[in-house]
């Protein structure tokens, strides 16, 4: 029993040690400190996303206090993050969120890392009416249940991949080729992230008139595209689009290589989490795959604290010995945003805050950032980065980048 | 049903396609071999197959990382997860050996989740692939392929069931394998190490699965949760092959995934999975059914 109850008290004070390492880095005597709270997935299948999430969170924390902080009436406020490790799981995450608003008083709260995860949070945050600025979630069905709490800095998911298609309808127009000729095949794994993609694209088909040849659901424990790729290479579409995660990604790469599948324009997600371009991994077979991103340290976006997105991306990579993904950057601009709501707002206060978050008008590193009247961020488009000698060059919106897309992809 | 069409205009593409299903059976084989094997020489449904087939491909991932060519470490993968199985066998399946059905598949489920997350910890989530060198062969003006690593899969299929059945039948370690499938008290009281038997037994269904595993990170690809794909499949083949048939596993490996990509192309991807699975539940009852009838006519 003595033992036990030791035990505990060692492991209780290792606990409170360890949060309290977390939550209050070094700071001066005379200044106080606004507490931000986030549950993220430290362990788990999101393991490697959501740590690249927390270094975002971290790396704002610590230049906005390097900077000065926040002075709200003249006192100077600190802003610190207290963790939880939602160990990835959505039930995990939606208790921790209870808990860091009832126990430990977080007025204010940063999402975590993934739509699932976003979406369990959510409603525990509108329920306390905490305000949460989130980075991860992308999911269009967290934007249609009228939340007032949640804001989203990123692009949602059925914008994904949109931009390929107003790409091969240019490409199209400039070959002197009718667009409304352009046959598509969609390969779209069946979970709500790649469904809403397929939203987003379908309705952009429709528009443009394009015809749809190959709608394939892939299910989510699938692990050979060989029946839906055999399809592509009869019907020969003139643009597939394929999102499922980074498995998906994956076994595109792999077998339209192995299966000589010809098509004159790939454009896929998550190329950057399945590391499409490792050549160890996959040879050169992703060289002229589009592949969608939130973001890249080569766009010509600028904003105060970070400078431009290359300057971030060089503070980023000095601390932390690698290139920011995008994870990471639209976490720290989720930070931005609280500290310009507070700023405004000269308040901590939720309400007080929401109000400011709401009028957010703000140029970022990360892009420009204005919200929706359901929260998301509506000023900042996707972009589309082409493989071009095993390196990512960003080829569309146009107006954001200077690449050039080449066209047809290699070996089609 | 425009898919059916395709396939009647172009039957080089019908063929592909069977082709394809048979080539990813072969790897489909070899995990159900093992499954065989551990269900009938030790009456346990081993969970745990579908991790051991993606450990197998982290052994061929960490082996390359070593700098030894991928196509080396297929004879070495089998080595690392053969100790693997023994290693397992000696900390928690000795113990539920002769316990009934339901306390083992209790236990190699636990190991399941317990091989998912450590692979988790080790290697992370990401999903990982190892690029084997061999090329994919062309015929008839494309029309046809072959991609190399997969008929190398067929060959060491053969090869493993032709070592088995031989193993299994003249030396002296399959006689006892045999023994104790058959009669595992009697075996005991004739001299067998029916616990050695036992070790050896499963310790070689994760060597077997190590093999699969290594040809699976070579042509598709893997990662801490895509284990239970490979334990469906090879529980679905031996229901239909049966236990101790070794040519039988082949056929319905190949057979499976055949029909899987069959599916696959006329239903749409979202059905490939499901219809596996409705398959097994067809087979399982059509077999009931079959044997309700020959009980009644041994009435």
């Amino acid at each position: 029993m003595s033992v036990i109850s030791k035990s505990l008290t060692v492991f209780a004070a290792g606990a409170t040690a360890a949060a309290l390492m977390a939550s209050a880095p070094a700071i001066a005597q005379d200044t106080e400190t606004i507490v931000l709270g986030a549950a993220l997935s430290i362990t788990g299948k999101y393991a490697t996303a959501g740590i690249h999430t927390q270094k975002g969170y971290d790396l704002a924390v610590k230049r906005v206090n390097e900077m000065g902080g926040i002075m709200i009436g003249g006192k100077k406020f600190m802003i610190a993050v207290k963790y939880y490790d939602d160990e990835s799981t959505p039930a995990r995450g939606a208790q921790l969120a209870e808990r860091l608003i009832v126990q430990d008083g977080i007025k204010l709260m940063l999402g975590p890392y993934s739509s699932g995860l976003t979406k369990a949070i959510a409603p525990i945050t509108e329920k306390h009416n905490i305000p949460m600025v989130e980075g991860n979630g992308a999911s269009r069905s967290l934007f249609t249940q009228g939340y007032k709490n949640l804001f989203a800095v990123l692009s949602t998911s059925e914008q994904y991949l949109t931009e390929a298609i107003a790409l091969a309808v240019k490409q199209a127009i400039k070959e002197g080729r009718d667009p409304k000729t352009l046959k598509v095949a969609l390969a779209m794994e069946n979970d709500p992230f790649s469904q809403d993609v397929r939203l987003g694209l379908v309705e952009d088909i429709k528009k443009f008139g394009l015809n749809l040849i190959i709608d394939d659901k892939l299910p989510p424990d699938l692990s050979d595209m060989s029946a839906t790729l055999n399809k592509v290479r009869a019907l020969k579409p003139d643009i597939l689009l394929v999102s499922g995660h980074s498995k998906g990604a994956a076994l595109v790469t792999r077998q339209m290589a192995e299966m000589r599948v010809k098509v004159p324009m790939l454009a896929i997600t998550h190329c950057e989490s399945a590391k499409v371009t490792d050549t160890k991994k996959f040879g050169n077979n992703a060289e002229g795959t589009l592949c969608a991103a939130q973001w890249a340290p080569s766009m010509a976006y600028e904003g105060e604290w970070f400078g431009t997105a290359a300057e971030y991306t060089a503070t980023f990579e000095a601390e932390y010995g690698y290139v920011p993904p995008y994870q990471a950057a639209e976490s720290t601009a989720a930070v931005l945003v609280f500290v310009d709501a507070i700023r405004r707002a000269q308040s901590a206060d939720p309400d007080k805050v929401r109000a400011a978050l709401v009028a957010t008008d703000l140029n970022t590193f990360y892009g420009d950032i204005r919200f929706s009247s359901v929260g998301n961020n509506v000023a900042k488009p996707m972009i589309l980065r082409q493989i071009q000698n095993g390196k990512y060059v960003p080829v569309a919106p146009s107006q954001f980048v200077d690449g050039e897309m080449i066209f047809p992809r290699p070996g089609s | 049903m425009d898919n059916i069409q395709i396939l009647i205009d172009a039957p080089s593409l019908a063929l592909q396609l069977a082709i394809d299903g048979i080539l990813i059976g072969a790897i489909l084989a070899l995990a159900a071999f093992g499954m065989a094997l551990v269900w009938g020489v030790m009456n346990i449904i081993n969970i745990a197959q579908g991790e051991f087939v993606i450990m197998g491909g982290y052994a061929t991932l960490t082996l390359t990382g070593l700098g030894i060519p991928p196509l080396l470490t297929l004879p070495l993968a089998p080595v690392v997860m053969f100790v693997v199985g023994w290693i397992i066998y000696r900390i928690v399946i000795f113990r539920v050996v002769d316990r009934d059905l339901f306390i083992s598949i209790l236990a190699t489920f636990g190991i399941s989740i317990l091989l998912q997350q450590l692979i988790n910890q080790i290697y992370g989530p990401d999903i990982q692939a190892v690029q084997s060198g061999l090329t994919t062969r062309f015929f008839f003006d494309d029309a046809l392929r072959l991609p190399e690593i997969r008929m190398l899969a067929v060959g060491i299929v053969i090869v493993f069931g032709l070592g088995l059945a031989v193993f299994l039948k003249s030396t002296r370690m399959g006689r006892a394998i045999r023994a104790t499938s058959q009669n595992p008290r009697a075996a005991r009281i004739m001299g067998v190490d029916t616990d050695k038997v036992y070790a050896t037994t499963y310790a070689l269904n994760a060597a077997i699965c190590g093999a699969a595993g290594s040809l699976i990170v070579m042509t598709l690809v893997i990662g801490p949760f895509s284990g239970i794909v490979y334990t469906v499949r090879s529980f679905l083949i031996v229901i239909v092959a049966g236990l101790g048939n070794i040519p039988a596993v082949i056929v319905a490996a190949f057979g499976l995934g055949a029909a899987e990509n069959y599916a696959g192309f006329i239903l749409g991807a979202e059905f490939q999975v499901a219809f596996v699975f409705g398959l097994l539940v067809v087979i399982i009852v059509g077999r009931n059914l079959l044997l309700g009838r020959q009980r009644k006519y041994l009435k």
